[in-house]
């Protein structure tokens, strides 16, 4: 796809160089990890395509809307409100954060302990080596730690940065707050975009998402069957692609995938025989950040769960539909997103409580807790999600990473270890 | 028929063959150098038909490379919970300090893998940081524990990471230590991690030390003084997972 892209990445500033050498790395990672599974529905046809044309087609898709007028807005975080964003007409795009690409110009201006998400969205910027993050009007940060709270400051220099406030606590006061960040992120998105959200846009655009949230959800609960019909690897893809691709496409290929994927459990066929199934939790994994994800899978282990941003977190909860006027609307947003169980808050009770009544449902023989290395409320809480798990009789492994190959043998004898252990 | 158990560590590969009709084994060590295939070749050369159990960090190699035979693999992990588990039946803990990793786990009354630690991708506390610090004394490495048991004096070492420590231990001696002493807080500091690691698992008695670091006699010492008794240490300590490994292969 190179040759007839390369006119736009160009306009768009990317160091052409480098980007082809990251897509060089990207499709042979992708080979081996994805193309290299054996029996895999006909429905992951469009994530191949997508994934192989997530610097090309999915970018001349937001330039022709950009020229249309239309405004492409970035994030790195599952509270931002999307319904706003679509019911004011643009375009919200999740940004390259998953992998180690950009990493030694992110250390010039990011200290090196560091997590590898923010050194790497920084890093992605500063090598100029994702086309997303070039097609965006507005990036919206978050304070979802202070790592990232502070890497948005010295981003800022970079690109057009706009930050949310995120409560760290779920009182009365903590809504109240919450509600004020929604207020001011829909006007500064009616002042980006030019376009007033209504009762009636917004009620549309609350339906768009929570069509694709459900298309998740009916997904998960497919995925869970026994025996397992298809990866976890493939699942997760299909999660991150869900913060890239455009909604209403999304929604429909997907549901397609869950047609296949029903009659496939009719028919009882599954992908891993006597594998042992387990729930992955802990830190969001950005694509293409599939080390850990590939290691369990080639270990005797199979992903049936992701208790994760880049999974359940994203998709259990729907915004409530019944609201008529903007109000409303805007209060049941609030409520939805409040329910996030993210590290940032304290106490974060209703996050240990979803793991296990999650590693139940599941029928999970173990969970692995992935936190990346210098995530503190991740690493914090991981220590607190192994205790309630080994109360409730559910073996853990804590696993503790970046994306640098340099510890995939360890891990590998971890996670067997800990495969051998629960089987 | 006889079993093999082949553990392919960091410094060096061991085999076990078992017989599992008289419970009887034997073993045989060589090096790892920088061609464990070959060194496998050495050790693997009368292994005809036997099932061959491999674990270590290069156990993907014998399945790899050694076609006609029948290879299974295991992790070091379920390899010295089993070698232990024969040794040692009461065994409760076991503690394997090897060429590149620290090992602590915590078995049942029946032997199986309960929780496990291990250190991760750095080799602090390791036998590779004894290597390390042993070689910038001048010390062999095989008499490294008995050097530092003869330290007169208590000094304190407070770095763990191989570099800041090789840089602490040449500040003591440019201000004229005794290296025996310096060797003496090099082995505590190793000791302090693996005693951290040890009650991240509970550390339930009788604790057993396998793994290569086990042959030296100044971290048994200070180990089992810490913990002031119920370590127990394993009949030829480094022979431990290939061991493991060969008891794995005679299972159904």
């Amino acid at each position: 796809m190179t040759a007839s892209y390369e006119a736009m990445w160009e306009r768009l500033g990317l160091d052409l160089d480098a980007h082809t050498s990251l897509l060089e790395v990207l499709g042979k990672f992708y080979g081996d990890i994805y193309m290299s599974q054996q029996g895999r529905l006909r429905g992951m046809e469009y994530l191949d395509f997508v994934v192989s044309e997530i610097h090309g087609l999915r970018i001349r898709e937001l330039e022709e809307a950009r020229a249309q007028g239309r405004k492409v807005i970035g994030t790195f975080c599952v509270f931002v409100p999307e319904e706003i964003v679509w019911a004011a007409g643009g375009i919200q795009v999740g940004l390259c954060a998953g992998a180690e690409a950009g990493t030694e110009a992110a250390e010039k201006i990011l200290p090196r302990n560091t997590c590898a998400l923010i050194k790497s969205f920084v890093g992605f910027k500063l090598a100029r080596l994702c086309p997303f993050t070039e097609s965006c009007d507005m990036i919206v940060g978050e304070t979802t730690c202070d790592g990232k709270k502070k890497a948005y400051e010295i981003f800022s220099d970079h690109a057009p940065v706009y930050v949310m406030e995120i409560p760290q606590m779920k009182g009365a006061a903590d809504r109240a707050l919450w509600k004020a960040e929604v207020l001011r992120f829909k006007e500064a998105v009616e002042d980006l975009t030019g376009r007033s959200i209504t009762a009636e846009n917004l009620s549309e655009a609350v339906r768009l998402i929570n069509r694709r949230r459900r298309v998740l959800q009916r997904l998960n609960r497919l995925r869970a069957a026994q025996p397992v019909p298809i990866s976890g690897r493939d699942v997760l893809l299909i999660n991150q692609v869900s913060f890239y691709d455009d909604p209403d496409r999304f929604t429909q290929k997907i549901g397609e995938l869950c047609d296949e994927l029903e009659a496939k459990v009719r028919r009882g066929e599954g992908v891993a025989d006597g594998a042992a199934r387990v729930l992955l939790s802990g830190c969001p994994m950005a694509i293409p950040n599939w080390k850990l994800p590939y290691i369990i899978e080639s270990s005797g282990a199979v992903m049936v769960g992701e208790e994760s941003c880049i999974g359940t977190r994203n998709t259990r909860d729907l915004v409530d539909e019944s609201g008529r006027t903007l109000e409303e609307m805007l209060d049941a947003i609030v409520e939805r997103y409040m329910k996030i169980d993210c590290a940032c808050f304290t106490p974060n009770t209703e996050r240990l409580e979803h793991i296990v009544d999650l590693a139940r449902e599941l029928e999970v023989k173990g969970v692995i807790h992935y936190g990346l290395s210098f995530c503190q409320p991740y690493a914090m809480e991981s220590f607190k999600v192994e205790k309630a798990l080994r109360n409730a009789g559910i073996p853990m492994l804590a696993v503790e990473t970046d994306y640098s190959m340099e510890d995939v043998e360890q891990l590998k004898t971890r996670v067997e270890a800990f495969v051998e252990m629960i089987r | 028929m006889a079993v093999i158990g082949i553990d392919i560590g960091s410094r060096s590969i061991e085999r076990v063959v078992w017989d599992p009709a008289t419970g009887r084994w034997s073993w045989d060590k060589v090096p790892t150098t920088f061609d464990p295939v070959a060194q496998c070749r050495k050790l693997l050369a009368d292994a005809d038909g036997c099932p061959v159990v491999a674990t270590g960090y290069g156990r993907r190699l014998v399945a790899e490379h050694f076609p006609g035979l029948s290879v299974r693999t295991i992790t070091e992990i379920q390899a010295y919970a089993r070698g232990v588990h024969h040794l040692v039946p009461e065994a409760r803990t076991v503690l394997d300090i090897g060429g590149q990793d620290t090992k602590v786990i915590a078995l049942s009354r029946e032997g199986a893998v309960v929780r496990f630690e291990m250190n991760d991708r750095c080799a602090a506390g390791t036998g590779k940081f004894l290597e390390f610090m042993a070689s910038s004394l001048q010390v062999p490495l095989e008499v490294f524990g008995d050097f530092a048991l003869e330290a007169d004096k208590q000094v304190t070492l407070n770095s763990m990471c191989t570099v800041f420590a090789e840089s602490e231990a040449t500040s003591l001696m440019a201000r004229g230590e005794r290296p025996q002493n310096i060797a003496m807080a090099l082995h505590q500091a190793v000791v302090r991690r693996t005693l951290a690691m040890l009650r991240r698992v509970g550390g339930e008695r009788p604790v057993v030390f396998a793994g290569g670091v086990a042959h030296n006699r100044c971290i048994v010492r200070l180990i089992g003084d810490s913990l002031g008794g119920g370590l127990i240490l394993a009949e030829d300590p480094d022979v431990v997972g290939a061991l493991g490994a060969a008891l794995a292969g005679a299972l159904p």
